[in-house]
């Protein structure tokens, strides 16, 4: 589904990714790990098509698609879905009107009829339950006045409105309580199925206690530089990232 | 004798049969304003003696008058000698269907989603379209005159209704007031009149569609508004232009009279054609609004401009019965090479008085938008209050701003409040949009609509669907 080969990127001449490379296929949760800095944030960027961010080398495929082409509009018609780290407040515009207009532009972009008014609030009613969101924070604009909590599972709230082909979930636990971590946590298991995937950017363990990841990478200095199963993410969590470098250095003597 | 004077001769001279010019496309006024000119135009619309004086009375005014340079706006001067000012259509251009109309019109209304049947009602059904300068259909009548109000362009006023018209008309914006409405009272060709009789609440919006049509014509609509002791109306005007290679002035004076307890919405759609992207060709609006309020009265003022090369209007509330309420609701969108200084004056005279201004300026391209108000209390004006609120949002690095409150306070008791932000659509809300896959145009018109709402409530229901698509159509490709 998604393919990712040596990928450089930078900011502002500052290169952040170094020869990235990156496979996900349908049905498989992915989590990215690594200390601050490394570019765990850059690669969620990327994907999504940020402008500030300019790739250098390297390819991204989604579906076969070379994404790098595609305006973010596009990659979002395509089906990849990015939960920010900071949802952006939008004053005025009601989040039932953002997110009918974002619904039916994904629709048109895929060749489909506008959703009638009566599907779209089933659709609605159905999603808003799974996150939790009170049916009061629809009119409200979109994440005006917004807790730390509501913002993020208004952003799984869109994401399981889109159903997007691939999540990438840019630490979306960061600022969580424990509750709003768990109904998030239990949105993305809901949303997940063997056709779409989930690409999971954190910096704790703790979220990986709910959404289980089937591999998990460390992203050190813009390069994946180690995977493993979910055991990994527990061992990160006790003995920090210190080891990774070392067990590196010691590679390269 | 050349052809030209032998026709203001006749015409001014009383021998001038109506028609005498119907063979061609339209009949006109010459070219430049003299004494003359008013009383061609006079004479060609049957105007009572007392009328013609009044007009005549403004333009000696209007004739040591200087155009006005304090605002925040530069063009070229109009040459008030080159413009035509009087054109009215051939009278038997009464549409009968769709086909007729001209279809860039058509495709604007289309694009602005205005329902089909609003459209035949630019034909000449249900609204009184008022086509260069002389109105051609008047519809409703008979319902309304079965309540007592009077719905009529303005010409017929003068005939049917000459007592009204001659009590009121320019008892709130004086012939001398200011340069341009000095010269709308000498030249005004037409417009439209409304009475609503005491306690009476008119069961419908009142609307008028303006265009402009003839090319090289000066536009001078003049608009009375009449509401009696404790009536209501909401009156809306709209106006689209075609493409025009020309500058073109539009002068026009609104008054609006609300007696005691008697409220009256004023609402406005304006896109006049802004020029193109250079600045060409856009029209000229120098407008002159303004109501008073008698004791308990209140008259609100929504207004969405999208268009004109040039806009210099501030809707104005004289607030002179106590416990009077003037409101002001504006957004002003300039694009491109578009100037506007529009705001609003509040003049508190009553006791207990209060006032409302919200105000939304969006500025794109390399436009100059300017919010110019002045609240006024006098010292009689007890617990007079106001609340002013002035935002502006910037699209891109080229274009301007600019606030310019004025506020003079003659009364201890009074509580005038000033707020006023800036800001700019962020790349940040823009990316946000796209990553759910909305379009940069879409997205910037949600974010706008969304700045806008508080003004976008005032507006009735279906002229704020249409003044939302406006917005989004005046911004398409504002960010590169």
């Amino acid at each position: 589904m998604l393919k990712i080969k040596g990928l450089k990127a930078e900011i502002e001449g500052k290169e952040i990714l170094k020869g990235l490379n990156l496979e996900v296929n349908p049905g498989e949760v992915h989590a990215i790990m690594g200390p601050n800095g490394s570019g765990k944030s850059t690669l969620a960027s990327v994907l999504a098509g940020r402008e500030e961010y300019e790739v250098t080398a390297g390819s991204v495929h989604f579906e076969g698609k070379d994404l790098l082409e595609l305006a973010p509009e596009e990659r979002a018609g395509e089906g990849v879905f990015l939960a920010f780290q900071y949802p952006v407040e939008i004053p005025g515009v009601s989040n039932i009107n953002f997110i009918k207009t974002a619904v039916n532009e994904v629709r048109e972009y895929r060749g489909l009829p506008n959703l009638e008014t009566k599907e779209f609030m089933t659709l609605l009613k159905e999603k808003q339950q799974l996150v939790e969101l009170s049916g009061k924070l629809a009119n409200r604009s979109v994440n005006e006045g917004f807790s730390g909590g509501e913002k993020k599972r208004n952003e799984i709230f869109q994401m399981a409105m889109l159903d997007p082909k691939l999540g990438v979930l840019d630490e979306t636990d960061s600022g969580l309580d424990i509750d709003a971590l768990r109904i998030v946590s239990h949105g993305v298991n809901e949303l997940k199925s063997k056709d779409n995937a989930f690409v999971v950017v954190t910096h704790y363990q703790r979220l990986l206690d709910y959404i289980v990841p089937d591999y998990v990478h460390v992203l050190l200095d813009g390069k994946i530089v180690k995977t493993g199963s979910k055991e990994l993410a527990l061992e990160l969590e006790e003995k920090g990232y210190d080891w990774i470098i070392k067990e590196l250095e010691e590679e390269k003597l | 004798m050349k052809e030209e004077d032998k026709i203001i001769e006749e015409a001014t001279s009383g021998e001038y049969k109506y028609g005498f010019v119907s063979d061609i496309e339209s009949e006109k006024s010459q070219k430049g304003l003299t004494e003359d000119t008013i009383r061609f135009i006079s004479e060609k619309k049957n105007e009572p003696s007392w009328l013609l004086d009044w007009r005549l009375k403004a333009f000696k005014v209007w004739e040591q008058m200087e155009e006005p340079d304090w605002a925040h706006i530069s063009y070229p001067k109009p040459d008030f000698q080159d413009i035509i000012y009087y054109a009215a259509p051939k009278p038997k251009k009464k549409y009968e269907s769709l086909d007729e109309v001209d279809p860039e019109i058509l495709k604007t209304f289309e694009r602005l989603g205005v329902p089909i049947e609003e459209q035949k009602a630019l034909a000449g059904v249900a609204v009184d379209v008022v086509m260069d300068s002389v109105s051609v259909a008047t519809t409703f009548k008979d319902k309304l005159s079965e309540l007592g109000i009077i719905f009529c362009s303005f010409s017929e006023a003068v005939q049917e209704h000459p007592e009204l018209v001659q009590k009121y008309i320019g008892s709130v914006v004086p012939q001398r007031d200011n340069f341009y409405s000095a010269l709308n009272s000498a030249v005004f060709s037409d417009g439209s009149f409304c009475y609503i009789p005491k306690g009476v609440r008119c069961p419908m919006e009142l609307s008028t569609y303006f265009r402009i049509n003839e090319a090289n014509t000066g536009q001078f609509e003049r608009t009375l508004i009449i509401a009696d002791e404790g009536s209501y109306v909401s009156y809306l005007e709209g106006c689209t232009a075609p493409q025009r290679d020309e500058n073109q002035l539009h002068a026009a004076v609104v008054e609006i009279i609300a007696l005691d307890r008697a409220e009256v919405k004023y609402s406005t759609v304006q896109n006049w054609y802004p020029g193109d992207k250079k600045g060409r060709g856009g029209i000229y609006n120098f407008v002159t609004k303004r109501g008073i309020c008698h004791h308990h009265s209140k008259i609100s003022w929504t207004q969405v401009e999208t268009g004109s090369a040039v806009t210099w209007k501030y809707p104005s509330c004289i607030l002179k019965g106590d416990h009077s309420v003037g409101e002001f609701f504006s957004v002003a969108v300039t694009n491109n090479m578009q100037q506007a200084d529009t705001g609003t004056k509040m003049i508190h005279l009553g006791k207990n008085t209060k006032s409302t201004i919200v105000s939304k300026g969006i500025s794109a391209g390399k436009s100059q938008n300017s919010y110019r108000g002045l609240v006024k209390v006098a010292k009689g004006a007890q617990g007079a209050r106001n609340f002013s609120q002035c935002d502006s949002l910037l699209i891109g690095a080229k274009c301007g701003a600019h606030t310019f409150p004025y506020i003079e306070c003659q009364n201890k008791s009074a509580k005038v409040e000033h707020e006023a932000t800036t800001s700019k659509i962020g790349e940040d809300q823009l990316f946000y949009c796209n990553q759910r896959g909305i379009k940069t145009d879409k997205a910037i018109g949600l974010i706008v609509n969304g700045f806008c709402k508080n003004v976008m409530d005032n507006l009735p229901m279906e002229f704020a669907i249409e003044a939302k698509k406006l917005l989004e159509i005046s911004l398409e490709g504002s960010v590169g």
